[in-house]
């Protein structure tokens, strides 16, 4: 999976040290996992790799770098937009902390 | 860099620009963001005014964007990114973008004079519209852009008032009026053509402008999961169309054989669901009216 | 290009001293009595003598946005304004502070409506004190072309990294003639070298400009008031530089004329600083002790010079080209809040006129000499004063 790292933010401590402007972008200090309530599982059996789950995902959250597709469920919201518009429903939404939960 | 036209999702890389927003769960303007950014590549310079995307994504220290990127004045998308071009130009920078995405209040309402002024200048910058039809960001207040019969905040339906009782601004034939390069209506609903016509911007040597239409779940009042298919139903039913403007002409893209019927579209949404039997005939009559304008008029 | 006099207005002097700053983007809306400083500049692009991108944008708010985004490439920028334009941009002004843009504009300052007038006062520049520009006030063509160049050095000190404002009186200076001294362009090259600031968007290293912060919001300000402060030494250090390299000084924040053995002294702003240094010279031959405080820059506010010119006279008057409605003058109000601190308490008065270009004469000026020398006797007074009032007032 090649999706960013979650890192520590430290706060400068010093008035003085804080930025003068401009700063990195692509800081991300948490997840967005305790949005959701239902969570997309792919079945691999079931998927053809069309990438439309990848394309209309709103969050990106889904990896196509690998030989199978990858939901990174740090920022998954669950909203359901992949399961809903897979066209081999390939893709279940089942609810979070159950029995199924194998992602 | 987009160097080629765009057409699938094969094509585009796994890596996101767009990564870690705060936006609602299933949130339609955070894909037309994700998309046209995927399609623009590394290399580029994003300047969004206040609106959802910018209140979600730019909360210091996280920052969801992995490319250049800055909040502009509301009214002035437009005006920023010609700033960001004209500098970008004199310091002779080389293999990038300028785009600004401002939702339909901030390119329809109070970003029309900067976005009128950067097109009459013929900065290269890309404008992208994300157009969910009013200002979500402050709680569904009535736009420029919120058609007839919607129930937003500020135009509450009742015994009075269906809902706005406005006519949705044509921003794609304001903008196309300027004579401008490149202008196009789309769709998250059909994202291959959006893609498309991203690249095809990302082609031009002058200012270029997509109007993409975005629903909101939390405005519009449908399940989550059903964003991307309102967003098809919408150009389907023949409330929205996909269309471009080059060469001083129309071009239709998608020409339905039938609309899908207008009924199923609006009630699934609860800002139409008080609608009465002659507000959906206003809504017909205003759809018939502007295909037949389109069919006589565009090629 | 080598050094020359020439006989120019403030506008054109203000023109003459972007082209030689050599900013990257200037974006413009005309507004009189600004014109002719960007008409100026459209013809320094057009002949080729300025390189630079000229955007002509649709409003006074799009000038101030289009440099914000120039500036957030790392590109020198400027705009000029006044009055009602000035108003129009405001939103952006604090916008482009926070984001520590250095970018240098010039205000022809004009009165604001209604009711409708053209001519000047500061009503225009001093609502936007609280906007983090430094604002500095002009007293001839000279000065307005010097503090355009000292104005991009101290902005881009990455000490301070803010904007200014130079504020020049609406036609007495803008359209008004004087002999101007251009210096060499390689002088200037050396006095303000290329612009060059890590707070900028950058297709290597990404980065946002104009962000949000919740959590953080006090901390970020709090850092943009220090170094804000810290821009009074700048402001100093960058005046002696510019006095050792073009033989002319200020004084930094303020300057002071007769001050020294002073009883009586008037604080102005701008133009009118002349006509009141003149009645100093014929009083002073009368054997009246008095004195001027020019106040140059009004941001960052020059506390402790105040303090120390509080602690050696008698009395203190402040004449303002403004008014804030509803209780004194601006510039009265800050003045004052410096005074106690002041070991010692001078009898204080503000005088309010040249609201919408009303002259302001010499008699004018005397009377009120006369009149803070007797307040420095013990005589007690009104506390604002109008100055130059055709009609009969209570108040």
């Amino acid at each position: 999976m090649d999706r960013p790292k979650i890192v520590r933010y430290e706060k400068p401590g010093k008035v003085e040290n804080y930025p003068c402007g401009a700063i990195r972008v692509g800081t991300l200090v948490q997840d967005n996992a305790g949005w959701r309530i239902l969570k997309p599982v792919i079945d691999h059996g079931k998927c053809v790799m069309c990438l439309r789950c990848f394309l209309l995902c709103p969050d990106g959250v889904i990896d196509k770098s690998g030989k199978i597709l990858e939901i990174d469920y740090r920022f998954c919201k669950g909203c359901g937009i992949c399961a809903r518009e897979c066209k081999v429903e390939a893709i279940e939404m089942v609810r979070e902390g159950g029995d199924e939960d194998a992602g | 860099m987009a160097d080629r036209l765009i057409t699938s999702a094969k094509e585009l890389s796994n890596s996101e620009y767009f990564y870690g927003h705060r936006a609602c769960a299933g949130c339609g303007g955070s894909l037309a963001l994700r998309l046209a950014m995927k399609v623009l590549g590394p290399r580029i310079f994003v300047a969004i005014p206040a609106n959802c995307m910018s209140a979600t994504s730019f909360l210091h220290p996280q920052v969801a964007f992995s490319v250049n990127c800055m909040i502009s004045p509301f009214p002035a998308t437009g005006a920023v990114l010609s700033g960001i071009e004209a500098g970008a130009r004199a310091l002779g920078l080389k293999d990038y973008h300028v785009v600004g995405f401002a939702g339909d209040g901030g390119t329809a309402d109070i970003g029309i004079q900067a976005l009128s002024g950067a097109i009459d200048r013929g900065d290269r910058v890309i404008y992208v519209c994300y157009d969910n039809e009013a200002y979500m960001n402050t709680g569904i207040q009535k736009s420029g852009l919120t058609p007839y019969g919607s129930k937003t905040t500020t135009t509450p339906a009742g015994k009075n008032f269906p809902g706005a009782t406005g006519r949705k601004k044509d921003m794609f034939e304001i903008v196309a009026a300027h004579g401008i390069e490149y202008a196009a209506t789309a769709s998250i609903g059909y994202p291959e053509d959006y893609l498309r016509k991203v690249s095809k911007a990302a082609l031009c040597q002058s200012t270029s402008y997509i109007h993409v239409l975005a629903p909101c779940s939390t405005g519009w009042g449908f399940p989550v999961e059903e964003t991307v298919e309102i967003a098809r139903e919408a150009v389907d039913c023949g409330l929205w169309y996909l269309a471009e403007y080059e060469n001083d002409e129309f071009v239709l893209n998608k020409m339905p054989k039938e609309f899908t019927p207008l009924e199923d579209y609006l009630l699934k949404q609860a800002r139409f669901r008080h609608l009465k039997e002659r507000d959906m005939e206003h809504i017909v009559h205003g759809r018939d009216k502007k295909w037949e304008k389109i069919l006589k008029n565009w090629k | 290009m080598p050094g020359k006099k020439i006989f120019i207005s403030g506008d054109e002097a203000v023109a003459e001293a972007v082209r030689m700053a050599r900013p990257h983007v200037i974006s413009a809306y005309p507004i009189t009595p600004q014109t002719v400083t960007v008409e100026r500049i459209s013809d320094f692009v057009e002949d080729g003598s300025l390189k630079s991108e000229y955007l002509h944008v649709e409003s006074e708010h799009s000038a101030m946005s289009a440099a914000i985004g120039a500036a957030a490439v790392g590109a020198r920028t400027f705009t000029a304004t006044s009055s009602q334009g000035l108003l129009y941009m405001a939103e952006t002004l604090p916008y482009a502070s926070g984001a520590r843009f250095p970018i240098v504009m010039m205000n022809a300052n004009r009165t604001v409506a209604t009711p409708w007038a053209l001519l000047s006062d500061h009503r225009d520049s001093l609502s936007q004190l609280d906007s983090g520009w430094m604002q500095v006030y002009c007293e001839d063509a000279q000065e307005a072309f010097d503090m355009i160049l000292q104005a991009y050095r101290i902005a881009e000190d990455p000490r301070v990294m803010s904007p200014v404002m130079v504020n020049l009186d609406g036609f007495i200076l803008t359209h008004t003639y004087e002999m101007v001294d251009l210096p060499d362009q390689e002088e200037v090259d050396a006095f303000l070298p290329p612009y060059r600031t890590e707070n900028r968007m950058d297709l290597e290293e990404p980065r946002t400009v104009c962000y949000a912060s919740l959590d953080e919001y006090m901390e970020f300000h709090m850092k943009q008031e220090f170094d804000m402060r810290k821009a009074r030494a700048v402001i100093a250090e960058v005046d002696r530089d510019f006095g050792i390299r073009f033989g002319r000084q200020y004084g930094g924040l303020l300057e002071k004329y007769r001050c020294e053995d002073a009883d009586a002294v008037i604080f102005t702003l701008g133009s009118v600083t002349g006509t009141v240094r003149s009645v100093i010279d014929s009083m002073r031959g009368n054997g009246y002790r008095v004195g001027l405080v020019k106040m140059r820059f009004v941001r960052p506010f020059p506390e402790d010079e105040v303090v120390d010119i509080a602690e050696k006279v008698k009395a203190i008057g402040v004449l303002d080209r403004d008014l804030s409605i509803g209780y004194e003058g601006i510039v009265f109000s800050n003045v004052s809040s410096s005074v106690l601190r002041a070991c010692s308490a001078p009898a204080m008065v503000n005088y309010i006129g040249g609201l919408g270009g009303r002259n302001i004469s010499k008699d004018n000026i005397q009377e009120m000499f006369l009149e803070l020398l007797r307040a420095a006797d013990g005589e007690k007074g009104k506390r604002v004063r109008f100055v130059n009032v055709g009609s009969e007032y209570d108040g």
